[in-house]
C-alpha cells in the first residue's frame, strides 16, 4: 500500500520457504454445506493447493482477498484448491462463503495453532488474548513442497495477486 | 487417509446426534462427522442424501444404508454392530 506515513512493521520470523515441505495440520474445514475435520494432506492428495492465511471473517482484509480471489477465477481453477484459513468458527466462514458468494472451503482454528505451527502468529494489540495468522499465502504441491511463499512483512499488507496468479500459472 | 465407512451428518449440541454418537462410540466405530447449519433451508446437503432436512442422519457405506431419526439410528447400530448382531460374531470369530 502507499500511505504517506509508516505502517507496522511486524518482528522477523522463520515460515517455510520455497522448497520446504509445509506442515501438516487437521482442523474442521468448512464448505457451503457442512464442515468436517479434514487435514492439509488430504487436500493435497488431490493435487496442489493454495492456501492463504487471512484476518478473521468479518474483517475488510478477510473480504477484500476473498473477492479478488473470485474475481480473479482462482477458485475455479482445475489445477489448484484454494482453501482459506483463519481464527473465526465455522459458523462465521459458512457465512463469508455466503456473503462473497464463492464455493470454496476453508479451515477453522480459533486456537491459532497452525498459525504457531507456520511461524506466522500475529498478536492483535487491543484485542487481549487474541492473536491470529498474519496475512500469508502458500503454494503447496501434492507432496506439501511450497512453491509460493509470501508472508507479510508489515501490518496491514496484502498479497501480490499478480504474483501469486503467475505463480499458479506454473502448476 | 481411507476415509470411515460411517458419515454422520450432525448438529452442534443437538442431543438426538449425541445419543448416536454414544452408541457409535459404545461400539467403537470408526466414523467422521459433518456438521450442519442450525437452518433447516441450509441443509441441502441431508436432503439430498435422505429426503429429509432432519439430523442426525447417518450413511453407512459397508451397507449401503442412508436413514435419519435417532430411534431408527440407534435401532440399526444395534441390530447391525451390537454385541447380538452377526456382524459382532464374525468380528470375534476372525480375532479368535
Amino acid at each position: 500500500m502507499d500511505l504517506p506515513f509508516d505502517v507496522v512493521d511486524l518482528e522477523s520470523v522463520d515460515p517455510p520457504a520455497v522448497g520446504d515441505q509445509a506442515p501438516d495440520f487437521e482442523r474442521p474445514l468448512v464448505g457451503t454445506e457442512y464442515w468436517e475435520d479434514a487435514a492439509l494432506s488430504d487436500l493435497t492428495e488431490e493435487g496442489p493447493v493454495l492456501l492463504v492465511f487471512h484476518p478473521m471473517d468479518g474483517a475488510f482484509p478477510a473480504t477484500y482477498i476473498w473477492n479478488e480471489m473470485r474475481d480473479r477465477g482462482w477458485i475455479e481453477r482445475e489445477s489448484v484448491q484454494v482453501v482459506g484459513l483463519s481464527i473465526s468458527t465455522p459458523y462465521e466462514h459458512t457465512d463469508l462463503l455466503e456473503s462473497r458468494g464463492v464455493d470454496a472451503r476453508l479451515f477453522s482454528d480459533p486456537g491459532n495453532g497452525v498459525a504457531e505451527q507456520y511461524d506466522i502468529v500475529n498478536d492483535l494489540d487491543g484485542m487481549t488474548g487474541v492473536s491470529e495468522p498474519r496475512p500469508a499465502v502458500f503454494l503447496v504441491d501434492g507432496e506439501r513442497v511450497v512453491q509460493y511463499a509470501w508472508v507479510a512483512e508489515e501490518w496491514p499488507d496484502f498479497p501480490d495477486y499478480d504474483e501469486v496468479e503467475a505463480a499458479l500459472d506454473e502448476l | 487417509m481411507s476415509a470411515p465407512d460411517i458419515t454422520l451428518y450432525r448438529l452442534q449440541a443437538c442431543p438426538f446426534c449425541e445419543r448416536v454418537v454414544r452408541v457409535l462410540d459404545a461400539y467403537d466405530l470408526d466414523y467422521r462427522s459433518r456438521f450442519v447449519e442450525p437452518m433447516h433451508s441450509d441443509r441441502d446437503v441431508v436432503q439430498r442424501l435422505t429426503g429429509k432436512r432432519t439430523v442426525p442422519a447417518i450413511v453407512d457405506e459397508s451397507t449401503g444404508v442412508t436413514m435419519s431419526e435417532s430411534g431408527n439410528i440407534v435401532e440399526y447400530l444395534e441390530r447391525t454392530y451390537g454385541p447380538e448382531s452377526t456382524n459382532a460374531d464374525t468380528e470375534t470369530g476372525e480375532a479368535a
